[in-house]
Order: structure tokens, then sequence, then C-alpha cells
């Protein structure tokens, strides 16, 4: 006798998992209505947004005006933000009082610098060596195209302005600041009684006053401490001001670092018989700056930030350059609209900043 | 030279070059010299500075602290004429950065504390949106931070005579916050003395609470019975004297208000920048800090039978705390040097009175700025002094 066999002959069909389980419904599921507060704070952040965000777009963008000649057209036209202002001004906010003609000195020491900075930022570059000299003779190369020399027309650095005048002293404040940093951070774990003293003293005073009095000291002081008769340009001051300032800040850092190396580093230096500097160069300081980089590159933009502190000591940055539209009739009371432009710009360039901070730490990072 | 090299009574002859290749002579060497170039440097500043003076014939020294400063101070926490001497107006300055770093300090601690614990929420939305608020403040400088604020309340708010009043009593416009002043009555004393009285009488509650719950295990409701006293005392004490103090309500006369006490938009939008920028970069310290605690430490605080609420209590926040607290005191130290800036927007703080309008016009620039570093240096010592002092005490125990 036949046992009776079941067999399938088709197969079952297949189910699409349960809506709540995958994709949108899921997801909405899991970060916005997990549970009941959830959902009473995401009504409320959603209500709170809907009240904002509209009206927002609206002044920013759907009513803004774009073309204008003074700010009673803008007022005349719309209820929206005035950009005409900006756009109006948009030269004197990239350049300042530079003289036009010579616009395009600035232009390319910016794009040449674009060059400079690939191989240092970038190290798996292709031709990365013959770029690196290339970067090692920029400054050179970016004083005279903007100061003048060599058949160049001398521009004054009084005329240095708005955009131009950040990114000057940014990028000068920044390159010259690091090694400065490295070399107090060192002088600090130092067993050299006078040096360590000498550079304790140094970082200490500099972090515990703002930076604005040192530019002070800078814009009235300075001229006393030299011999009589020097004078001195406002912008070099401010450069040395700005590079001591953050050099403190870069040291700290680059010393947090530095304790953080086991003593065995030092201690398998000194029984290879490596001297002083040759175990700092080789072996200490390639892993304390690796793990110093997220601090370093916040000093960075700490400083980058900073150079708009120059327009107290009367320099004109973008925020000088602002302040100066702001006082003219014709753009009166357009802050809102002056100060949003400058901030986008910092924005942009310090989130820009923190990103390759973060993609320099992953990609440095070997352990597990 | 010669003669150090010529003899040495140890026995080894002394070589010019020991002073290079031997370690230990090598480090006094180079410390000498440094010692020396320093010493030469600043002799050179001062020998220039003294020359410079010279020639330009100023007069120096701190006398013109004495004199009259002739300017005004529009906001004061003191009496202040325009008669009142320099001194008096740096006092004025001074008080005036206390006043905005320590409002300041609350304000950003409060805000950093929400935005960093809602920077870890569950919720996708209010978690991007303190991401946005985090990375969009921190990444703007905070002197467009200020002028940003005070364009929006000069520009923005209304006159006086369409303030906006978001509470009985209190206005906001253009021409800055008002709020109602008390004014203290006779016996207006009793009140802060009651209150310190209740915050003695829970200290001592607490302590013994914690004896009985060593020796027994009992636990008293030490947090509600001591928020009650506190709250308690000073009311009782208001109305047992006889309600000694009184409310000075602002209002509107003429073009401007009135009475009550004005916070003027020069504060009220350096006050609020600051604390909005601080803030970002307290949220950033809170968060690293409480994802610093590990998720073992949850767990094994609930195996022991501990209740959410004290695990929190007692075992998160303790551990959290040692790590946020050092970064939080050097915000605290940045956001009262960031006062400074309050010289953008024309607020009267130390730098613009004895560092700006006294030094303009008495013309003592190395007076005055000697006298700002100062007060700027052993404001940061002090607190750099605080901050070493509870790393110690707070600081991980190991075998």
């Amino acid at each position: 006798m036949a046992r009776p066999i079941h067999i399938v002959h088709d197969k079952a069909e297949t189910l699409p998992p349960p809506m709540m389980s995958v994709g949108v419904a899921r997801w909405l599921k899991d970060n916005l209505f997990s549970s009941l507060s959830n959902v009473v704070l995401t009504v409320l952040v959603l209500y709170v947004l809907w009240l904002l965000v509209p009206p927002l777009l609206d002044w920013a963008l759907f009513d803004a005006v774009w073309t204008a000649a003074s700010r009673q057209e803008c007022w005349d036209t719309s209820d929206g933000a005035c950009w005409a202002v900006v756009i109006t001004r948009f030269d004197q906010f990239v350049y300042g009082d530079y003289p036009v003609s010579e616009r395009w000195r600035p232009n390319l020491a910016f794009v040449l610098l674009f060059v400079a900075l690939a191989p240092i930022l970038f190290d798996r570059m292709p031709g990365r060596r013959t770029l690196l000299l290339f970067s090692a003779v920029y400054p050179v190369i970016a004083v005279i195209l903007l100061i003048g020399g060599l058949g160049l027309e001398e521009v004054e650095t009084a005329r240095f302005g708005g955009f131009l005048l950040t990114i000057v002293i940014g990028i000068t404040g920044i390159s010259a600041s690091l090694p400065l940093g490295i070399l107090l951070a060192l002088g600090r774990q130092s067993d050299l009684f006078i040096i360590r003293i000498l550079c304790v003293g140094f970082i200490e005073f500099i972090r515990g006053v703002p930076l604005i009095t040192l530019l002070f000291v800078a814009s009235t002081l300075l001229n006393y401490f030299m011999p009589p008769g020097t004078s001195f340009n406002l912008l070099v001051r401010v450069l040395i001001m700005v590079t001591l300032f953050s050099a403190a800040y870069i040291a700290e850092v680059i010393r947090g670092g530095l304790q953080a190396m086991p003593a065995g580093q030092y201690e398998a230096a000194k029984s290879l018989g490596l001297p002083y500097w040759k175990t700092m160069r080789l072996i200490i300081l390639p892993q304390a700056l690796k793990i110093s980089i997220p601090g370093i590159v916040n000093s960075f933009i700490a400083l980058y930030k900073d150079t708009t502190l120059v327009i107290i000591i009367g320099l004109l940055d973008p925020l000088g350059i602002g302040k100066a539209t702001l006082s003219d009739t014709t753009w009166q009371g357009l802050s809102t609209e002056v100060y949003i432009f400058v901030a986008i710009f910092f924005f942009l360039c310090c989130f820009g900043m923190s990103r390759y901070s973060a993609w320099l730490e992953r990609k440095l990072h070997t352990g597990h | 030279m010669s003669a150090s090299s010529d003899v040495d009574p140890g026995g080894e002859t002394f070589r010019l070059s020991d002073l290079w290749t031997n370690e230990k002579s090598r480090s006094l060497v180079i410390q000498i010299v440094a010692l020396i170039a320093l010493l030469l440097s600043l002799a050179w500043i001062v020998n220039n500075t003294i020359q410079n003076l010279e020639n330009l014939g100023v007069e120096t020294g701190y006398g013109f602290l004495e004199h009259p400063a002739s300017y005004d101070i529009n906001q004061r926490l003191i009496e202040y004429t325009s008669r009142s001497t320099h001194a008096r107006a740096a006092l004025v300055g001074f008080l005036n950065t206390v006043l905005v770093a320590l409002t300041g300090i609350a304000f950003a601690t409060l805000l950093g504390f929400i935005a960093g614990v809602l920077r870890l929420s569950q919720n996708w939305l209010v978690a991007r949106l303190m991401t946005a608020y985090v990375e969009f403040t921190r990444n703007v400088p905070v002197l467009l931070h200020i002028l940003l604020w005070y364009g929006i309340v000069v520009h923005t708010l209304p006159h006086p005579k369409q303030a906006i009043e978001p509470i009985g009593g209190f206005f906001l416009s253009n021409r800055g916050f008002y709020v109602p002043r008390p004014e203290f009555g006779d016996f207006a004393w009793v009140i802060p003395a009651a209150l310190a009285a209740a915050v003695a009488g829970v200290w001592l509650f607490a302590r013994h609470a914690r004896r009985v719950q060593e020796r027994t295990g009992r636990i008293y409701p030490v947090f509600s019975i001591g928020l009650a006293a506190i709250v308690a005392a000073p009311v009782v004490a208001f109305y047992a004297a006889g309600s000694p103090v009184e409310l000075d309500w602002p209002a509107l006369k003429g073009f401007n208000y009135k009475g009550g006490v004005a916070l003027k938009p020069e504060f009220f939008a350096l006050w609020f920048a600051l604390s909005i920028y601080t803030a970002a970069f307290i949220a950033e310290i809170v968060r690293s800090g409480i994802l610093a605690v590990s998720h073992g430490q949850t767990e094994a605080s609930y195996s022991l039978g501990i209740k959410p609420g004290r695990t929190m209590r007692l075992v998160i926040i303790p551990q959290a705390l040692r790590v946020i607290v050092p970064p939080l005191i050097s915000q605290y130290l940045n956001l009262t040097k960031n006062s400074s800036l309050a010289i953008a927007v024309g607020y009267m703080d130390v730098t613009a009175t004895i560092g700006r309008i006294s030094l303009n016009q008495t013309g003592r620039a190395l007076e005055c700025m000697s006298i700002l570093l100062t007060i700027y240096l052993l404001i940061s010592l002090t607190i750099s002094a605080f901050m070493n002092w509870y790393n110690r005490r707070i600081r991980l125990v190991e075998r």
C-alpha cells in the first residue's frame, strides 16, 4: 500500500515584508513616531517649522529684491530681503579698495593658492613632489602679486579689503602659527627649565587675554617698542599678533597630543640612540600631530573667524565693508541682509575646513 | 674663554667642544643663551620705549586715573557721572563685563545642555535641527553674531509706542527691554536672610539624611523637601515682614519708557549673541560627555536594581561631568574674553572704557593697556586656578 505523499507542486507566492518594517514607513516609525512622546515632539517641531520656514523663505528668496538702486526702491517694491545692496557692492566685498585695473593679480594669486594647497592637502596626488616645490615658493609669488614689485605696480596694503583681506590674514596666520605652535609645545614639554618657563609664560599670557586687546597693543603700543622713527605696516602688525595668538592655542592642542604619547615611544627612540630632534621629527611628532588634527583644525577655524576682529582697529574686512555700506544713506538699515551674506561666506569656509579635518581623521585612522 | 678651558680641578681637562657634545653642559648653554637673548631684547624694547616717550614728550604714570573721565556711560551698575574719575570708569566697565559674562554663562549653559541632549534624541527631526543649529552657529564669527543681533534689535523691533509686551509690565522695543525694578523697604533684608537660613537648614538635613542612609539604608526624599523649604522660606518671610518689596513699573512717557530697569539694546544683543554662540560649543561638549559614559555603566546599575532616575543621578551624570566640566569652564573663559567685542556695538565694558575712551582721551596708551591686560589676566588666572582645583577633586582615583 502506497503511503500518501504530500507534494507541493507550486511554490508559495513570496509575500512582501509587512509594510511597517521596510522602507519609508519603517524609517518614519523608527525615527519620528517611535513613542507617544516622540509623536508629540515631532508634531510640535513640524508646527514650529511650518510657522517659521515659509515666511523666512518668502523673505529671503521669493519676495527678495535682487536689483535696485537704493533701499527705498527695495522697500517700495516688496517686503522681502534687499539683496541688491550686496550685489551692487559685491566687488567691494571681494577686493575692498584694491585698484580695479589690478584686480587680476589677487584673482591669479587665489587660483595659484589652490595649486599650492592641493599637494599639501591630498597626499596621493600625481606629481606631488614637483608641486610641493611650487608650494614652497608660493608665498613669495603671492606677496609679489599682491603688493607689487618685479615690474608690477605697487599696491599699498591699506587698500586691501573684503574677502581678500580675510583670506590673506587667514592663510598667513594659519601657515605661520602651526610651526610656531609646534615649537612652543615642544618648549613647554622640554627638560630645560628656562626654556620651559618662557614658553609657559608666553602661552598663558596670550591665552589669558582677548585677541582684541592684543590687536589694540598692535595698533597703539607696538610703535613705542620699536626704535624711534620706524613705522610699521598695520597689516604686518596685525599678522604678527594673529599668528602669536593662534600659535599659543595650537601649542596647547599639540601639548595634549604629546602628553598622550606613551613613555615607551621616547624610551624606544633613546635606546636606538636617536638624538632629541630626530626623536621628535621621526617618532614623536608624526604620532602626536596625527592625534591632534581635530584640535589643530579647530584652532585654524577659530583663527579664520577671528580675522573679523580687525575692523575694530580700522582694517576693512568684509564686516568693515559691510559697516561702511550701512553708513551710506542709500543702503542704511539693511544690516540683516549684509551680515547674512558675510555669514554665508564664513560658514562655507569654516564648514569646508571642518569637513576636510573629518576626512583626514578617517584617512589617518590606522587602528581597528 | 681660554681661562676656563685651561684647568679643570676635577682631573679631566675641559674642552670647548664639550659645551656642545656633553648633554648637561649643552642644555646649560642653551638656557643661558636663551636667557641672555630675552634680557637683551627686553632691554632693547624698554630703551626704545623710553626714547619714544621722551621724543613725544608725553607724561607717564598712573596719576591720570584720579582725573575726571568726562565721558558718559549709559549702562552702569554703580553710581557714575561724567565728573567721576578714570578709575571709576574702569570699575564701571569691569562690572559691565562681569554682568554680561555671568548672565551670558547662565543662559549659554542652559541652552547648551538642552541642545546637547536634544542632539542625541531618538527623534530624527529634533536631532537634525540641533545639528544644523550647532553647525551654523559655530562656523560663523562671534562678532558677526553680535552685529547681526544688534541690527535685528535696533532695526526690526518696534518703536517704544508699539512695544511688544510679552508679559504685563515688561516691554520690548528698539530702545531696549524694560522690566519692573524692585524697591526695597526697611525690612527687606529678612527675605535673603530667610533664604540663607533655608539653604543652611537643607544642607544640614541632607548631611543627616546621608548618614542615616549609610547606617540603615533608609532614604529620605531630600530633594523635594529641600526644594519646598528653599521656595517657601522667602515667600513666608515676604508676607511676615509685611511685603517690604514694591515694584517700580516702567511706563511710556513721551518717546521712551520711564521707571523700571532698562536692558539696553547693546547689552541685549551682546548677551544674546554671546549666549547663542557659546551654547553651540557647550552642546558639543555635553553630547561628547554623555557619549563618553559607556552603556555598560547603565546596564550594571540596572542589574543592581537601581532605578533609572537614580542611575542617571548617581552613575551617569557624575561620570559625564568629569568629561564635561574642564572644556565647559574653558568655554566660560572664552565667553568672558569674547565679551570684549562689546566695543563693536557700543556696550561699555572694561575694554571700551579704560582700553578705548580713556586711552584716546588721555593718550596714556602704555598705562591703559597694562591695566586692561592685567584685569583680563586676573580673570583668566582665577578661572583656571578654579578649574585645576576642580580637576584634582574629581580626578579618577586609580590604584
